[in-house]
């Protein structure tokens, strides 16, 4: 955000509008987003909840151009990409959209250090800059002294962190979230909403597809997805006085 | 809080002011901040009950301060509350009766009053989860509490979604 009042406003690093997908598997067509508007703005951290099988995924596909809308326009960062073809998405999601995956995607064949560094050497960094970039990056997510070994040693919160340093690696603009936790014990979901809140605090614009409402609650703006529409748009926090002497009380003694 | 109180004296006696403060302790933040004055209403019930006794212990330059421990009957007391189970949470009925007798008055859209009430909930999960990162890790009893609060708030999430599937 701009401090300069006269500066132009800030442009949306997502714009949706009339976003379309119809699935069409076995069987009769699945439309799962259904014209869907949507503005996202640099920083914010959004959360995208709803049950199972409304569209919510699917949303942060198109968003990530891992499919493409049926109908609808897509901007990112001001640019129309709607019509890209997959050459042109694929540098997009190289240096402009990091993605984590509920099931982390690590190429397994790989070190950890190679899976974080090979994004980077892709997007045009030199040797030396990945290296350190990744170093980095597995310092802050606490993962020193894991570079060597391969992502089928780790545990899943250790994994899911990995994908989190390659998801940040080349500093993506936005950072897409699809279940991050889904396959994680409590433990882990703790930490990666953890770091996930730290990254945002710094900045980094989150767009997070979750059905567990404790994640969501992370985030300072939760979409409820039903049936591949928009069923409410809510901004946590702020401006709310909150239950009389805060949420302490969360026992009830009796007498 | 009476058996509470009387749970806190099978230790040892202790006078009100140390059973408040042995209470905040173990609870954490998540426990509503006791008046000291109930605590000494509730310790004068429990003692006309006969489930304690007092007993005067004089203070140099202070007022004596009244110390309390279990009788026999409050030892009763604490296990039959220990061998009996606690009753279940309720669902929340007030919301489920708007829900209900929205339709029917017509003065409220169903859909928007779970939206609403999505929004409240889901700004109370951010409020415990900020008690929850505020309060001290190693408490565990307190750690536990939060979490079961949110866990409970969760499920009241998770079936207003249930709700918003049917109704829509």
């Amino acid at each position: 955000m701009s401090d300069d009042a006269t500066a132009a406003p800030v442009v949306p690093i997502v714009r949706a509008e009339g976003l379309t997908k119809t699935h069409h598997g076995e069987g009769t067509p699945v439309p799962a987003v259904r014209g869907v508007d949507l503005s996202v703005q640099p920083g914010e951290f959004v959360a995208v909840t709803g049950p199972s099988g409304a569209g919510k995924s699917t949303l942060l596909h198109l968003i990530g151009g891992l499919q493409r809308p049926d109908d609808g326009k897509l901007w990112l960062d001001g640019e129309r990409v709607d019509a890209y073809r997959e050459a042109r998405w694929a540098v997009l999601r190289r240096r402009s959209i990091g993605v984590v995956f509920q099931f982390f995607n690590l190429v397994s064949n790989l070190t950890v250090a190679d899976n974080v560094e090979l994004p980077a050497l892709l997007a045009g960094a030199s040797p030396k800059a990945a290296r350190d970039s990744r170093a980095e990056l597995l310092a802050e997510l606490g993962l020193e002294g894991r570079e060597r070994s391969m992502p089928g040693e780790l545990s899943g919160g250790e994994q899911q962190r990995v994908a989190l340093a390659r998801a940040l690696v080349n500093h993506p603009a936005l950072l897409l979230a699809d279940e991050p936790a889904g396959s994680l014990d409590s433990k882990g979901t703790r930490e990666v909403l953890r770091l996930l809140t730290r990254f945002h605090q710094r900045g980094q614009t989150i767009i997070m597809v979750t059905h567990d409402a404790r994640m969501a609650s992370a985030a300072d703006r939760v979409i409820s997805f039903f049936d591949g529409r928009i069923a409410d748009d809510a901004q946590l926090g702020g401006g709310r006085p909150g239950p009389a002497g805060g949420v302490s009380g969360v026992l009830e003694l009796k007498e | 809080m009476r058996l509470a109180l009387l749970a806190l004296l099978t230790r040892s006696p202790a006078h009100g002011y140390e059973l408040k403060q042995d209470l905040e302790k173990l609870l954490g933040a998540a426990y509503p901040q006791p008046n000291v004055g109930q605590i000494y209403v509730t310790l004068g019930r429990l003692e006309k009950s006969g489930l304690i006794e007092g007993e005067d212990v004089e203070q140099s330059g202070r007022p004596n301060k009244r110390t309390y421990k279990l009788t026999a009957a409050g030892r009763e007391a604490v296990l039959a509350w220990f061998e009996d189970t606690a009753e279940e949470p309720r669902v929340r009925d007030e919301f489920f009766m708007k829900l209900a007798l929205a339709p029917q008055s017509g003065l409220a859209d169903p859909i928007a009053l779970i939206n609403k009430q999505r929004r409240q909930y889901l700004n109370t999960m951010r409020d415990l989860s900020k008690l929850a990162a505020a309060e001290d890790r190693d408490n565990k009893i307190s750690q536990l509490l939060i979490e079961g609060a949110m866990l409970h708030l969760q499920a009241d999430l998770d079936w207003l979604e249930r709700c918003q599937e049917e109704l829509e």
